[in-house]
């Protein structure tokens, strides 16, 4: 391990950090005690924690610059936060770096319907960001399920997806603009205005790096216009292969709907428990599709949505009554991690890919999986584009739980790379599944990656840690813990404090001691 | 002349990289601004890297090799109902697909379905040591590890040699229609592209042919086509000819190869926002530029003509801090006007290229 190294950086920053940090903000925006620390020292992916040196509250850009410059000039690593709902540990604190709060800075700096962008500083609400722009009758396409309290600019760094870029595309293609500070304190402009940029696309490639190539200050957004006409149907089946199979069907169709999502028995009965979207009951599956665009169109091609769903062996189907059920039906969906506490004090929340012509086989092998193993899995996906979210339910209080918890995600994923899929659809790699990008990709490619890494950051102190395992480990010897089980796939529970019920592993590699 | 060499194997490209000290790859040579060989530099010829790999229409994905000609796989596409939504350019002249993706094209419809940048989902290049880099994936939705393939669009052969591509691609549409609306000059047909930005109608293209005439291209159930063209009258308050059929997707094979584009004139494009068309507009009416401007005019579309230099239209877009390149004809350099990046485009370019193998971007 590398603590020895960590623990004498962390002296001999120690005292010149705090005297630097101070000289840039208010006492009362510099967090130290382990009080105030310890509401940042995990993001919704709770089972890893590390409590920082320090948490800064930024509320400028200035600030966050100067901050950077410090972190690079002491060579202490920091952390970006935004809202802290990553659900793979990508805000996870450097215990011996800083955090660098990023929820004050949360304005829309600026809307223009007709260029159809938005300029907004990295902690505004993805939710809000649609909320502005629906008088223009524009909206900000990516939806991850918490969109109500997760942050652009996490988005960005994490390339978030959602239920609708089935149709849309990720947060990569949405965003059109960037004012980075890179980790060395260094100002670059990334991208622009236009939708369609010329030379190298520099921002497709700071959109999804995790936070390691440095801290967007203010993003450019795309927004899309609001649809004339959308048209929602709950689709009730047999089997979670039923469900799959009708959705295969719905592609197959040329049909191309703005979102395809399936729920399982487990998921539905969550959902009811909580949001009480009242979809059917006592069904074994359920498949929304929705579908969006002229009135002229969508009209006649929801009668096609309709025979084909009914084709492929529906046994109900059921339209929303108007917007408002509608959002209920959509509220159910979006909800389903956090309801699944009502079944489960924790679980594990799983965001492979398989190919989407392979959903019913891949849903029959996790069937196969959870009964094997006697470990509940309630399964939502995003069915269109063969993004699975299985929920692995599980007792963290009881000995062991959460390694077999863990070892059943980690089937799961070596499954989605053997179907020729991916570890994750938006989620991102981060703490959770750092030792699985090397079963993805070759040693070559990581190392590829590896050097642009060093090459952006050469001082390692944006966000280090995350999506690579530690070089100095072999990467095989660290992808099992003390114990010899699989390097943790993936612990979530809700998001938000972490409670006393849930899991008490602490992040390998990071030091946890406060 | 320089040197040419041609590879028909990776093995035969990494050979090539690693035994060369200045190299640029070249696909069908249909964009040669950015495929020339500066001086002392190497082409190495990878139009023989071709076939498509993986294509299952069911999964809405293929995977093929990067010297693979468009039209071979427009027509695959098509087999099976399904075509690229991003639209791109100069297939009939024979761009391969590695060639879209260096050169960062897309074509009208790009408007609503998006560019080469939001359907590439992985790919194999060579970096400039001659090393195999893979990143992405054939799935259409994937976050795991940084986001390569992306780099690649219009990065022209600067930062890797593509040697295989994977993409998504959508469904066809059952019927085209086009309307053209002729407005009184450049204002009202802004205003115009203002107003539909904002309004709930699906466009797939919108182009503009300054001053004042608008295309507009609708896909769809040709059965609710009559209805969509007479909503769309409606919102742009006058009424326009329309196009149908065969001519009208003529018109559009001309917009997207270039057609209008007069011989020995060369082609560039500009990005840029509705917003900063006045200014453009005044900087080149003067001049006898022919030009169009694309994706509701966020692209312009420009034919230099072959007797200025290319220095005159660089110095023309810094001053509008616009960023251009030049597809064809045979700048010094094609990327003309601001280019943004800074120190990060220099460290990922240090990254994959240390020994400087290829051109400066």
């Amino acid at each position: 391990m590398t603590r020895g190294a960590q623990a004498k950086t962390e002296n001999v920053a120690g005292d010149g950090l705090l005297s630097a940090l101070a000289a840039i903000y208010p006492a009362e925006r510099i967090l130290t005690r382990p009080a105030e620390l310890a509401a940042y020292e995990c993001d919704a992916l709770t089972s890893f924690r590390a409590s920082p040196r320090a948490v800064v509250l930024a509320q400028s850009a200035e600030e966050v610059v100067e901050t950077v410059r410090a972190c690079h000039r002491l060579g202490v690593p920091f952390v970006a936060r935004g809202s802290g709902t990553s659900l793979s540990g990508g805000s996870l604190p450097i215990a011996e770096g800083i955090v660098i709060a990023l929820n004050r800075l949360n304005r829309i700096l600026e809307l223009d319907p007709e260029q159809r962008t938005a300029v907004v500083e990295p902690g505004a609400i993805n939710s809000q960001v649609t909320a502005a722009a629906a008088p223009h009758n524009l909206f900000y396409a990516p939806d991850p399920s918490s969109q109500s309290i997760c942050s652009i600019g996490g988005n960005v760094a994490f390339n978030a997806g959602g239920a609708h870029c089935l149709k849309h595309g990720m947060t990569s293609s949405s965003v059109l603009g960037a004012k980075v500070v890179l980790p060395d304190g260094e100002l670059v402009e990334l991208g622009g205005e236009s939708i369609e940029p010329v030379g190298p696309d520099w921002l497709g490639l700071f959109v999804g790096s995790e936070g390691m190539f440095g801290v967007a200050l203010e993003i450019t957004l795309r927004l899309m216009p609001s649809a004339d006409a959308t048209r929602t149907v709950l689709s009730a089946y047999e089997s979670l292969e039923a469900a799959g199979e009708a959705a295969a069907a719905v592609v197959a169709a040329g049909l191309l709907p703005v979102a395809m999502e399936i729920m399982d028995k487990l998921a539905i009965e969550a959902a009811e428990g909580s949001v009480k979207p009242g979809y059917p009951e006592g069904i074994e599956a359920l498949l929304i599709v929705e579908l969006e665009g002229d009135h002229e169109t969508v009209d006649r091609e929801f009668e096609q949505l309709l025979e084909v769903l009914e084709g492929a062996g529906a046994t109900e189907l059921r339209e929303p009554e108007d917007d408002d059920q509608r959002a209920l039906y959509w509220e159910g969906r979006k909800s389903a991690f956090s309801a699944v506490g009502w079944l489960s004090p924790d679980y594990i929340v799983q965001d492979g890919v398989v190919p989407r012509t392979r959903l019913g086989e891949a849903l029959a092998e996790i069937g196969r999986l959870s009964e094997e193993n006697g470990i509940r899995v309630a399964n939502v996906f995003h069915a269109g584009d063969g993004n699975l979210h299985p929920l692995i339910l599980f007792k963290g209080s009881e000995e062991g739980a959460l390694q077999r918890a863990e070892e059943l995600a980690g089937e799961i994923l070596r499954m989605c790379i053997r179907l020729g899929g991916s570890v994750t659809g938006e989620h991102g790699i981060a703490m959770e599944k750092r030792a699985f990008l090397p079963e993805m990709f070759d040693e070559e490619d990581i190392e590829a990656m590896r050097r642009l890494w060093r090459a952006v950051d050469p001082g390692q102190i944006a966000n280090r840690g995350k999506m690579f395992l530690p070089e100095e480990e072999p990467e095989r010897a660290e992808a099992a813990d003390p114990d010899g089980a699989p390097s943790s796939p993936a612990v979530a529970g809700t998001a938000g404090p972490p409670t006393d019920g849930g899991s008490e592993r602490r992040g390998d590699g990071e030091r946890t001691e406060r | 002349m320089s040197a040419s060499l041609r590879a028909d194997a990776i093995e035969e490209a990494q050979a090539a990289l690693r035994g060369h000290e200045r190299v640029l790859a070249r696909g069908g040579g249909t964009k040669p601004a950015l495929s020339s060989p500066p001086e002392g530099t190497v082409t190495l010829d990878v139009s023989g890297l071709t076939g498509i790999e993986d294509y299952d229409p069911e999964e809405l994905t293929f995977t093929a090799r990067a010297g693979t000609p468009l039209g071979e796989i427009e027509d695959a596409l098509a087999e099976n109902g399904q075509y690229l939504p991003f639209d791109p350019p100069l297939v009939a002249a024979g761009a391969t697909l590695g060639g879209a993706v260096a050169a960062g094209t897309s074509g009208p419809l790009r408007y609503r379905g998006g560019g080469v940048r939001d359907f590439i989902l992985g790919v194999r290049f060579l970096d400039g040591e001659g090393r195999i880099v893979r990143a992405g994936g054939r799935v259409v939705k994937n976050a795991a590890g940084f986001d390569l393939s992306k780099l690649m669009v219009g990065s022209a052969g600067r930062l890797g040699v593509m040697v295989e591509l994977s993409f998504k691609v959508f469904p066809q549409p059952q019927a085209w229609a086009t309307l053209t609306v002729d407005c009184a000059g450049l204002d009202e047909a802004l205003a115009l592209i203002g107003a539909l930005a904002t309004a709930p109608f699906d466009l797939e293209a919108l182009d503009l042919e300054p001053p004042g005439r608008l295309w507009l291209r609708l896909a769809g159930l040709a059965d609710a086509m009559p209805e969509r063209l007479e909503r769309l009258e409606g919102i742009l308050e006058r009424s326009g000819e329309r196009l149908e059929g065969e001519q009208e997707g003529a018109v559009w094979s001309e917009v997207r190869d270039f057609a209008w584009v007069v011989q020995d004139a060369a082609i560039v494009k500009v990005a840029l926002v509705p917003k900063r068309v006045r200014e453009l507009e005044a900087k080149l009416e003067p001049l006898a530029v022919e030009r169009r401007y694309g994706a509701g005019a966020n692209i312009a579309w420009l034919a230099w003509p072959g007797e200025r230099a290319a220095q005159e239209l660089d110095d023309l877009l810094r001053s509008l801090g616009l960023a251009g390149v030049f597809l064809t004809g045979s700048p010094a350099r094609p990327m003309v006007g601001t280019h943004r990046g800074g120190a990060f485009a220099q460290r990922v370019k240090s990254a994959l290229d240390p020994s400087g193998r290829f051109p400066e971007v």
